[in-house]
């Protein structure tokens, strides 16, 4: 069981919710994951189609959401995004994203830390997407961040955990949960993800997107299982370089 | 606050594992506190050989190929505790003196003449003899002329941790001696140093209050070493997570039977002193381990390379034993009586590089502010 | 007449009337929509009794999908 600011989740699966053909595949492909926790963003009502709303499709008992701050640019409109989620209903739990960069989408690490002591401050849960930097990673800790989620590639490129040197490091010196998110692309990107150690992974565009997203969900809930079962196994080690079965280092000296 | 698990549940823990833990233990890249427990086990004696060539792979591929010199200055030889295995001891009859900062100055003038930059400041612990003052006040006179001043004193507060830091001392070694409270308790008789949990937390308030580096140990000889590795192990990971910012060391002395001296209540051979050295460094590859003049120098030199990082050389115990070579009251003998010349080319040698200096506190910034979670 | 600003484009209203009114009128369910008034955000109860005057900048939120 995964627990996360005192809220324990049975699946190691976060999902997020956009990007889906329509309301009903998305539901059926949310149910399909086993998923607990969804991400959610917040977006002005579109005064021209008032009735797209999120809210009428999704079970809040089933789910729990997990408001993000997408669009904010800088650590002041991430605060002002947190606090409009707040005050939806939202809960106090923040996904803190700040993206400056509209061509990567790339996390902000000045605003992200700044914008973390604020939300803590202030009560929130948060949980900062960050670039996979462990240095990066403590700070935020020390911050009183109730998780990490650093990226594995850039956001939507499905490129895997490219960052896994980085995230292996940052898993191994974690205080609290290490969550995988961004550029999982495929269910054995999932798998490596959890073998390595992270407590979850956080994956939307290639369920989204998948020709098939409710059984393409069902491939990462079982991606997910099995890399953290392997994990907790204990997985050999792969050898970087050669070990001589008959050692050849001297210990005579010794009496 | 760390909190020192049950010593015999590490020894079970220990003895639970066998060949097949130690072959896993060694297979893997990053190692838990299971495999820790298998590397201390009687199960890995027949592994010492794979464990020396991980062990020294992991330390030249992190530190290089480089020793790193460092020598022990002795303040002062009065003590308030009576610790049965201490020369030291608040029982023992023997001449006892504290250095004034003329004395101790020249003392450390002969260690800077011999080429040390790194010193290591060791007293009794007797705050009325040698408190915080009186090593600030030192501390302050010896900066300039060395690269990094250690202490190895009295647990101290964290503010008064974060004072010596700025004065210029920014490593303190902190032995906890036995995790084994039961032995414990009954080699410290008397004196502050009685309270085990205080000790226990020691290394975190010289963590928080900034110090660069924080040294353990166990002194070996007490209670049943395996499981003081375990402990040890679990005190590391704990100080990891919690002062990331601190850098680790451990040390390894060693009570070795000598005459007239205390002896070991379950003696420690070289062989075991040698796989608890392997098993740290492969626990965690980035420790910083000493590997002091308690030794023989046919020890030291044999285990150049294999593991510990760092050699005192040329050690007097006795406080201003390296200008007056007849001051007596020793704390410990040393086992390696060679001059830093030759331990030094005893490490060049077998082709390291012996270091004398390592980092410049004169680069350090006195953020007072700068606080750790904890 | 009166005229707000209400998710950046202006609209005209032929009355005051409060914030849950518009709501009702847009065909939006306020339980699921959060709205900042004038930079404040509005606790739901206020809704009812926050009337709109002339000029007001009213933003009105609420989740969409997103990941």
């Amino acid at each position: 069981m995964l627990t996360i600011a005192g809220k324990t989740f049975r699946s190691r699966l976060f999902t997020g919710t956009g990007k889906f053909s329509s309301p009903r595949v998305m539901k059926e492909a949310l149910l399909a994951s086993g998923s607990e926790m969804v991400t959610v963003a917040l977006r002005r009502v579109d005064l021209h189609d008032p009735a797209d709303d999120i809210m009428a499709v999704l079970d809040r008992d089933r789910f729990f959401f997990l408001p993000n701050t997408a669009g904010a640019r800088n650590a002041a409109e991430a605060v002002r995004l947190a606090k409009l989620a707040r005050a939806s209903g939202g809960g106090n739990w923040v996904k803190l994203e700040v993206t400056p960069d509209p061509r990567t989408l790339l996390p902000d690490p000045v605003e992200t830390l700044a914008a973390t002591e604020e939300l803590v401050k202030a009560g929130f849960v948060v949980l900062p997407y960050m670039n996979a930097d462990p240095i990066l990673a403590l700070r935020l800790q020390d911050a009183g961040a109730a998780a990490v989620m650093p990226l594995g590639s850039p956001i939507g490129t499905n490129q895997g955990v490219l960052t896994r040197f980085q995230v292996a490091i940052i898993i191994e010196q974690a205080r609290v949960p290490v969550v995988v998110d961004a550029g999982i692309g495929a269910p054995s990107h999932a798998a490596e993800a959890m073998e390595m150690g992270a407590d979850a992974v956080l994956v939307n565009t290639a369920i989204a997107v998948a020709g098939d997203p409710v059984r393409m969900a069902q491939a990462f809930a079982k991606a997910v299982e099995a890399g953290r079962e392997a994990y907790e196994a204990g997985l050999g080690a792969r050898r970087t370089e050669a070990e001589a079965s008959s050692p050849q280092t001297g210990l005579d000296f010794l009496r | 606050m760390f909190i020192a698990p049950e010593f015999q549940q590490l020894r079970d823990r220990i003895a639970a594992g066998g060949p097949d833990a130690v072959e896993r233990a060694l297979a893997r890249g990053r190692l838990d506190l299971d495999d820790l427990a298998a590397l201390l086990s009687p199960a890995a004696g027949p592994f010492l050989a794979e464990m020396a060539q991980r062990s020294a792979r992991l330390t030249r591929q992190r530190f290089g190929n480089v020793i790193q010199l460092y020598a022990p200055l002795y303040l002062s030889s009065f003590c308030i505790n009576r610790c049965a295995y201490c020369g030291f001891s608040a029982g023992n009859a023997m001449p006892r003196r504290v250095l004034s900062f003329e004395e101790a100055e020249a003392e450390a003038m002969i260690l800077h003449r011999r080429g040390f930059s790194h010193i290591l400041l060791v007293s009794g612990e007797a705050p009325a003899k040698a408190g915080v003052e009186y090593l600030e006040a030192l501390a302050l006179r010896l900066r300039d002329k060395f690269a990094a001043i250690s202490i190895e004193v009295q647990p101290l507060e964290t503010a008064e941790y974060a004072r010596l830091f700025a004065a210029g001392i920014t490593a303190v070694a902190i032995y906890q001696e036995t995790y084994d409270q039961t032995v414990y308790d009954q080699v410290h008789r008397a004196g502050k140093k009685r309270d085990f949990v205080y000790r226990l937390a020691t290394p975190e308030r010289a963590a928080r209050a900034g110090m660069r580096e924080v040294g353990i140990g166990a002194l070996l000889g007490l209670s049943d070493w395996r499981a003081e590795g375990l402990a040890m192990g679990h005190h590391l990971a704990y100080l990891r997570k919690a002062f990331w910012r601190t850098g680790l060391t451990v040390s390894f002395p060693r009570i070795r039977p000598a005459k007239g001296e205390f002896a070991p209540l379950m003696p420690v051979s070289e062989r075991d002193l040698t796989q608890l050295i392997f098993a740290l460094r492969i626990f965690d590859p980035d420790l910083g381990l000493y590997l002091s003049t308690r030794e023989e120098a046919r020890y030291r030199d044999g285990m150049l390379g294999l593991g510990p990082t760092r050699y005192s050389a040329g050690s007097c115990t006795v406080p201003g034993g390296y200008g007056d070579s007849a001051a007596s009251g020793a704390q410990f003998e040393i086992g390696d009586q060679r001059t830093i010349d030759e331990v030094s080319r005893a490490i060049r040698a077998k082709g390291l590089d012996p270091v004398r200096k390592d980092w410049d506190a004169i680069f350090q910034q006195h953020e007072q502010g700068r606080r750790q979670a904890a | 007449m009166i005229t707000i600003f209400c998710n950046g484009e202006s609209r005209r209203l032929d009355r005051v009337m409060s914030v849950e009114e518009l709501m009702v009128s847009l065909g939006l369910n306020p339980e699921t929509v959060v709205a900042e008034l004038d930079g404040r955000i509005l606790s739901r109860p206020e809704y009812a009794v926050t009337p709109l005057a002339d000029g007001a900048t009213l933003e009105l939120i609420r989740f969409v999908g997103g990941g």
